[in-house]
Parts: structure tokens; C-alpha cells; sequence
């Protein structure tokens, strides 16, 4: 697969995951790439972001200069919060995310299977692994949307037939935002929803070692 | 019972022995009892069990690993599955000194809910299909199958807070609630750590977060922040 194009920056991959929340949504954003979707947000986006360790209505990230231990998001990123935050203990915050009260969450993937299969807490060959919050997530939230890069640095794909390492949860993945692509994990499998600017339907059929369903229409990602 | 003040946080360490099984509050830098942790270093006290959120995430529990005092530890995050920082508890994983039992989150509060609130244990859909069910029983309820998950109890509890009276109840700030709420609960001996002790009815009855019948010792010292 030397041929995957480079695709969506970073950045514009957050931009396009940014493009899933609506105002009045309660979401919780994972370590890694999808802490960078709010600053891709409008001022009065109107979402209320959950945080595991205890933070309902996280601002934003602040300056190290500010750095209050306390203030924290679950990446251990110094934090402010909005007027009408509240805080809680741990066993409340997970209530909130078991209990199903978060409306989405956004987390980083290693593997993503055509049947909603998520791994994302450890590489075999490293051993050991960080679970935290994501088994709970990927279990409670109404809505589960994985921000990855689409190919590993070796180049195989991180979309396929069934995942390899250790799963997080079973059967659990609704929408996933690649560097290339846009892909909807439906019963049937996965399907294609967007391509990225510069990216062709072929290039991400190529792309993704597990079938890709190509219905009619798809689009370019508006980004 | 009225809590026992102590002047430092060494002296609130009295009677901790080696095999000792420990719970450490925090999350990451919010609510971490470092000075107490850094006591525990001090002290030697060797073959501990650990039982926290993370180790090894810029955290001051990461510094028991300089002296070998860590037989193992219950967490949620030990060893980041990206990532090419190595944290002492790594390497010493890695070498197999310690030993390393990974819980989700949610179930890890759970569990040590259940372990200070007389409950045999939790029913959780959280980790079924994943390394985490293995060997463990299920049941259903309802139609619906859950994971037992079974109680977690400790001999000793470092908590850090914002305030403490002089019995002992705990006011928190931020986000340090976190473990600090639960665990609190959990274990036979409780130390907090906090940036000031109050006289009884200085903190409003409104704003106690840990009821002062769960702590032990109280120890003022102001917090140790380590910049990731």
C-alpha cells in the first residue's frame, strides 16, 4: 500500500470530526487526536464537553503559565471551565457514561473491525496497555466516533475484517473519521460516506483490508 | 472518632509496613497525594501493592519504582499503547519486578465503591468480549449478561484535598474528588493531605465531600506539582 495518499492533516481530520457535534450534546473527547477537535469549534458551539476525571462543561485548553493541578482534562491537560460547569467524583462520572447520559464519544483507534470491533489500549508486542475511561466509553456513550489515522506508520490498515490486538469493546464503533476518509460501520459492514479532498474511491477501497461498501453519491468531505 | 493530626507527612506514616496493600487518590496532578507518596519513598517500605488510577503519566507515584518498593499494581493506565516515553513502572513491567492488573475505569471506581460500602461486588457490562472478562463469571439479569467485578479493599488510603477539619471532614476543589471520594471509604487506615486544616464548622456542611468518619490523619503540606 505504498501508494496511500497523504490525506486530511491532523488538524483538518479534527475540523471534519467537529463537523459530527451539534449544539446540546453532551461528548466526551479521548487522549490523543480528538483533544485537538474543539479549538475547530465556533465560540458558541453550545456542546457540553464531559471529562472522566471529574469535569462537566471543560473551556478549553490553557497556557502551562495558568497550570493549576486541579484543572485538569482526563490527557492531564491544564483546563478552564465554562460558566455552569460542575465537578464530580469518579464513580458519578462513570455513572454519567455507563448510564448512558453522554451523547457522544470521540476516541482514538489502533483497529477498527467491519463489525464495530474497537481496539485502542494495547499493542500485543508492547505488552501491558492503558484501558482508562475507553472500555466505559466505548461501551455508554449513544454514539461512538473514532478519529485515526487510516494506515499504520508500516503502512497496514487500521480498517479491517476483524481486529487483531486486544479489543476495547465488542460491536461498538458508529462512525469513523480517517485521514481518507469518512466510513459508517453499518450492520452490513462498512460503508463510505465521504472521501478527503485529493482522495479517490479507489485509493481508499486500497486503503481498507476489510469490504467497503461504495454506495451511490459518495461525497467529498466539506471541510 | 476525631481525626490525629500529624506535623509531616513522615510522621503520618507511622505504623505502614512492608506488605503493605495502598490506595493513592488522583488523577494524574488533580487531587495526588505526592507529599505523602514522596514519604513512602522516604520511609522504604518495601513489596507495596498499589492501587491507583495511573502510574507512570508524569505522577509522583512513578518515584516508588527509584527504590524498588512496588510488588504490583491495580490501575487503569499503566503503559500508554503509543507512545515512545518509558516510565520506571515500564521498565521494571517489562523486567517482571512488578506486577500489573488493569481495570477500566469505571469499574476500578466501582469495585472500590463496593469494597468501603459493604457490596459483594458490581455487575457491569464494561470489559465483556475484552482481555478484562477473562476468568471471570457472568451473569444475567434481566436478559442482559454482566461481568462480576469483585470488591476492592485496602490496608491504608493517601487522599489529598483542599481543607480538613480538626475531625476530619475533607473539602475538595477542581476536579481532585476523582478517587479520593471513594477510596476514602475503602480502606482501614485513611491519610489526607491537604493545604490547610480548619477548626470544626470552618468548611459548610454543604461543601463536605468526604465525612470526617472516614479519615484518620490529617497532614497539611502544600501540594507537590510536577510539570509533565
Amino acid at each position: 500500500m505504498a501508494s496511500t495518499p497523504a490525506g486530511l492533516t491532523r488538524e483538518l481530520l479534527a475540523l471534519r470530526v467537529a463537523h459530527e457535534l451539534r449544539p446540546g450534546m453532551v461528548v466526551n473527547l479521548g487522549i490523543g487526536l480528538p483533544t485537538l477537535v474543539p479549538s475547530h469549534l465556533p465560540e458558541d458551539h453550545g456542546l457540553l464537553f464531559q471529562s472522566e476525571n471529574g469535569i462537566l462543561g471543560i473551556g478549553g485548553i490553557v497556557e502551562d503559565a495558568d497550570f493549576d493541578p486541579d484543572f485538569i482534562n482526563a490527557g492531564g491537560q491544564p483546563v478552564s471551565v465554562i460558566p455552569g460547569a460542575s465537578f464530580f467524583d469518579s464513580s458519578i462520572s462513570f455513572g454519567m457514561i455507563r448510564g448512558g447520559h453522554v451523547d457522544v464519544a470521540v476516541l482514538g483507534g489502533l483497529q477498527v473491525a467491519s463489525n464495530g470491533d474497537l481496539a485502542n489500549w494495547s499493542i500485543p508486542e508492547r505488552g501491558g496497555g492503558a484501558i482508562g475511561g475507553a472500555m466505559d466509553l466505548a461501551r455508554g456513550a449513544s454514539r461512538l466516533i473514532i478519529a485515526m489515522e487510516h494506515v499504520t506508520r508500516e503502512g497496514s490498515s487500521r480498517l479491517m475484517e476483524r481486529c487483531t490486538f486486544p479489543l476495547t469493546a465488542q460491536a461498538c464503533v458508529n462512525l469513523v473519521v480517517t485521514n481518507l476518509a469518512v466510513i459508517a460501520v453499518e450492520p452490513g459492514g462498512f460503508v463510505l460516506r465521504e472521501v478527503a479532498p485529493g482522495v479517490t474511491v479507489e485509493q481508499v477501497v486500497a486503503a481498507t483490508a476489510a469490504p467497503l461498501a461504495v454506495p451511490p453519491g459518495v461525497r467529498e468531505m466539506v471541510l | 472518632m476525631v481525626a490525629t493530626i500529624y506535623d509531616t507527612p513522615d510522621a503520618a506514616l507511622d505504623g505502614i509496613e512492608d506488605g503493605v496493600r495502598i490506595m493513592f487518590g488522583g488523577f494524574v496532578t488533580s487531587g495526588s497525594p505526592g507529599n505523602l507518596i514522596r514519604a513512602l519513598c522516604r520511609r522504604g517500605t518495601k513489596q507495596i501493592t498499589g492501587i491507583a488510577n495511573n502510574i507512570g503519566f508524569g505522577d509522583v507515584l512513578d518515584e516508588l519504582c527509584e527504590g524498588g518498593q512496588l510488588r504490583g499494581m491495580i490501575a487503569t493506565f499503566a503503559i500508554r499503547a503509543s507512545s515512545t516515553q518509558t516510565s520506571r513502572f515500564e521498565v521494571q513491567y517489562r523486567r517482571g519486578d512488578v506486577a500489573l492488573e488493569l481495570v477500566p475505569q469505571g469499574t476500578f471506581v466501582e469495585r472500590i465503591r463496593a469494597g468501603g460500602a459493604g457490596l459483594g461486588g458490581v455487575l457491569t457490562r464494561t470489559g465483556l468480549g475484552t482481555p478484562v472478562a477473562e476468568g471471570k463469571r457472568t451473569l444475567d439479569v434481566e436478559g442482559v449478561t454482566y461481568l462480576l467485578e469483585t470488591p476492592l479493599h485496602a490496608d491504608v488510603a493517601f487522599l489529598r484535598a483542599h481543607r480538613a477539619d480538626r475531625l476530619g471532614n475533607l473539602e475538595y476543589r477542581g476536579a481532585q474528588r476523582n478517587f479520593n471520594m471513594m477510596m476514602a471509604t475503602a480502606a482501614d487506615l485513611v491519610i489526607a493531605e491537604v493545604d490547610e486544616i480548619v477548626e470544626a464548622g470552618a468548611i459548610d456542611p454543604e461543601r463536605v465531600g468526604t465525612p470526617a468518619v472516614f479519615v484518620d490523619r490529617v497532614v497539611r503540606c502544600d501540594p507537590v506539582v510536577v510539570r509533565r
